[in-house]
């Protein structure tokens, strides 16, 4: 299958279901589809020659036969039961998403109160103000076709809305679940948006339930309004068979301060594009990932952070530890415009391969514009540290563990920034069994237990 | 307990060890001198199982094994402690958690149920006065930020822990001030048994006014071309290294 023949298919997909798939969204969302429609079939699948997917080969992942369902999923099994996480003395407010749609409309209960989570789909519809404000406002569909593809497809997801001086301390939590008895298609949209003086702190886990291939294409906007605080830990755990293409694109007023975590612990490709725009004096953001990679996986991250006001600070740092076959990429660009001055910018990316076969692309990407910018970025690529295994062992600790502790010690900068104590000892944990080639599931998670 | 019988050690094609003789009885302290070059830190790596050395002559039992055939983790799972003349800094491993490990696999080896957390702790404070660290290891990654006589202190803090029965100090006098070397050399005498041996490796004489030794060897271009007791190394301190090569 070529680039272009997917492309006619999904656009025949498209055509087929359109009445369909525009049935539950409001005309704030409908309105948008015919642009992203152009603009898709304008910019195809990106295919190696696009110099952003050069080292991400999509349609050795993409290919293939998949159902898409335009409806969400219904089974005979009780999801309740099953969607349990407890993660000890993680108290949250937990939603879930079945296949790209909201599982259950009823919102969660004790929510401050003017704090709306629910379905995007339904958002829509009920708060239309709010939507038409920020949807489609910060994702560039001219830019990037699958941002594009994920527009013309939008029918749910979660949509967060954090009203003026609301502080959540009780984070928020999404679950995103690959459900199917047939190979799926999912496409997902998000929208979050914190206004001034608020702050909230949110946790995706990313799943599939069963073996079957998912592609899911997945788009959040983020709005951050002056001197909010978001902060989101996101966690790709999906099987092997399974791709996921996911565009976030971050918009922040001043003062504002956003950071991710992104810890892409299994899947068979895993892309993540973030796009972030500065646009308030005094904005931080942080964007972190760690991600782990063996067999024929793919895991990229491609950045995109724009420093449109001065004053403002961005950090970016991201590690990876691949092994067997799999391949790995980052691309990090700080763009700083014309006289925004007072500019921190930061980068850095540092990978470990753990065999002869694993490889890593990483290309640092600056474009400033003036010159009061204080900015830096490194990237390393190499092998664990010799002198350190061989202290270890000098100490009687085996070869074997003291490897674990030197990959374990590497990911550790990125957890440590994890501020939620019992969020950041689950994801130790899950990163430990990772590195001992254990399935990696939280233990009381009963959504493992479904599937594999 | 150690036998070295004319080992021979190349790098790289390169032969640093012409023929090492030595034999190490419990209860001894022996010290190896010699300039820059001699092949001392050498010798060390090689007793402690470093690959990046060829071993092409010779042998060396550790009582009575074979040590050559060991792994490096078995080696010090025997007893075997080097103390390391620039010791590895490994951030995100905390020292803590370094020393349970390594406990935990000693006592693995030795078919011991892992160390219970409070004992753990008792154990740590008890050995931490041996090189008078007063500062908070728990959360502190191994070596990283360390000043040079901390790092120092560690190793025989390390060693204070791990109770091996023969202790290779490589250089551990290297970059002390008088007061780090004091500590130190208190602490490997504190450590001294009846039933452990120790092998100092030096440049300079001043760490043996603190660590008395039983012999003195001096190893220069590969080979030990003197021994005897603790007088020698006075004797070099006060002629230098080239009445040696003149012999």
């Amino acid at each position: 299958m070529t680039t272009l023949e997917l492309q006619e298919e999904l656009a025949k997909l498209y055509n087929k279901n359109a009445s369909h798939i525009a049935e539950d969204t409001s005309e704030l969302i409908n309105k948008h589809r015919q642009q992203a429609f152009e603009d898709f079939k304008r910019l195809g699948i990106p295919s190696k020659k696009n110099e952003d997917y050069r080292y991400t080969d999509l349609m050795s992942y993409l290919k293939g036969e998949y159902s898409y369902e335009i409806a969400p999923s219904k089974f005979s099994v009780d999801l309740d039961d099953l969607f349990r996480c407890d993660i000890p003395e993680l108290d949250t407010f937990i939603v879930l998403v079945l296949n790209g749609f909201y599982y259950k409309q009823n919102n969660p209960v004790g929510l401050p109160e003017g704090v709306i989570i629910s379905s995007f789909a339904k958002a829509s519809i009920q708060y239309p103000e709010i939507v038409n404000r920020h949807y489609a406002k910060y994702a560039d569909t001219k830019l990037d076709s699958l941002a594009a593809l994920n527009t013309l497809f939008a029918q749910d997801g979660i949509f967060i809305y954090i009203p003026k001086n609301i502080k959540i301390d009780k984070p928020i939590q999404i679950i995103n679940i690959g459900f199917s008895f047939k190979n799926l298609r999912i496409t997902r949209r998000n929208l979050f948006v914190i206004e001034q003086d608020s702050s909230a702190s949110l946790l995706i886990c990313d799943h599939t339930l069963c073996p079957r291939s998912f592609i899911t294409n997945s788009l959040t906007e983020i709005y951050t309004g002056d001197n909010a605080s978001f902060n989101v830990i996101r966690m790709q755990n999906e099987n092997g068979n399974s791709s996921q293409i996911s565009n976030t694109f971050v918009y922040q007023e001043a003062n504002s301060r956003f950071s991710s975590n992104t810890i892409s612990l299994h899947g068979g490709l895993i892309r993540n594009n973030t796009f972030a725009k500065l646009n308030g004096e005094g904005a931080l953001n942080k964007t972190y990932g760690i991600f782990f990679g063996d067999n024929d996986q793919h895991v990229a991250n491609y950045t995109h952070i724009h420093h449109a006001k001065p004053h403002c600070e961005s950090d970016q740092l991201f590690k990876g530890i691949l092994d067997g076959n799999s391949t790995g990429a980052f691309n990090g660009k700080i763009l700083v415009d014309k006289f925004v001055v007072k500019t921190q910018a930061y980068q850095r990316n540092n990978n470990i391969l753990l065999s002869k076969t694993a490889r890593m692309n990483t290309k640092p990407q600056l474009e400033i514009y003036n010159d009061d910018v204080k900015c830096s970025h490194g990237a390393t690529v190499g092998q664990l540290d010799e002198n350190a295994l061989f202290y270890l062992r000098s100490r009687g600790i085996s070869n074997q563990e003291a490897r674990h502790l030197l990959m374990y010690a590497f990911a550790d900068e990125v957890i440590a920034d994890i501020k939620l104590d019992p969020l950041r000892q689950r994801m130790n944990e899950m990163i430990e069994k990772r590195l001992r080639g254990e399935l990696a599931r939280c233990e009381n998670c009963k959504v493992h237990h479904l599937g594999n | 307990m150690l036998n070295i019988k004319n080992l021979h050690v190349a790098i790289e094609g390169k032969e640093i060890l012409k023929g090492i003789d030595l034999t190490v009885k419990l209860g001894e302290i022996h010290a190896i001198m010699g300039p820059n070059g001699s092949g001392k830190s050498t010798l060390a790596a090689v007793l402690a199982g470093r690959d990046l050395y060829e071993v092409t002559e010779g042998e060396v039992t550790f009582e009575g094994e074979d040590l050559l055939e060991l792994s490096p983790e078995d080696r010090a799972r025997k007893g075997i402690f080097l103390g390391f003349q620039y010791p590895v800094e490994i951030p995100g491993v905390s020292m803590v958690n370094f020393m349970k490990t390594a406990i935990n696999e000693q006592r693995k080896f030795n078919n011991l149920q892992p160390i219970s957390a409070t004992d753990f702790l008792k154990l740590m404070r008890e050995k931490k006065e041996v090189v008078e660290i007063t500062s908070n290891l728990t959360n502190r990654s191994v070596n990283e930020g360390f000043s040079g006589g901390e790092k120092k202190k560690n190793e025989i803090f390390q060693m204070a822990m791990l109770d091996p029965k023969l202790a290779i100090l490589d250089e551990t006098d290297s970059g002390l001030d008088i007061d780090a070397l004091r500590i130190v050399a208190n602490g490997v005498n504190k450590l001294r048994r009846e039933d452990n041996a120790t092998i100092v490796i030096t440049h300079y004489q001043r760490l043996l006014e603190h660590i008395i030794p039983d012999y003195v060897h001096v190893l220069y271009r590969g080979k030990i071309v003197k021994s005897s007791g603790k007088e020698l190394a006075l004797e070099l301190e006060e002629k230098g290294y080239d009445w040696l090569k003149e012999e």
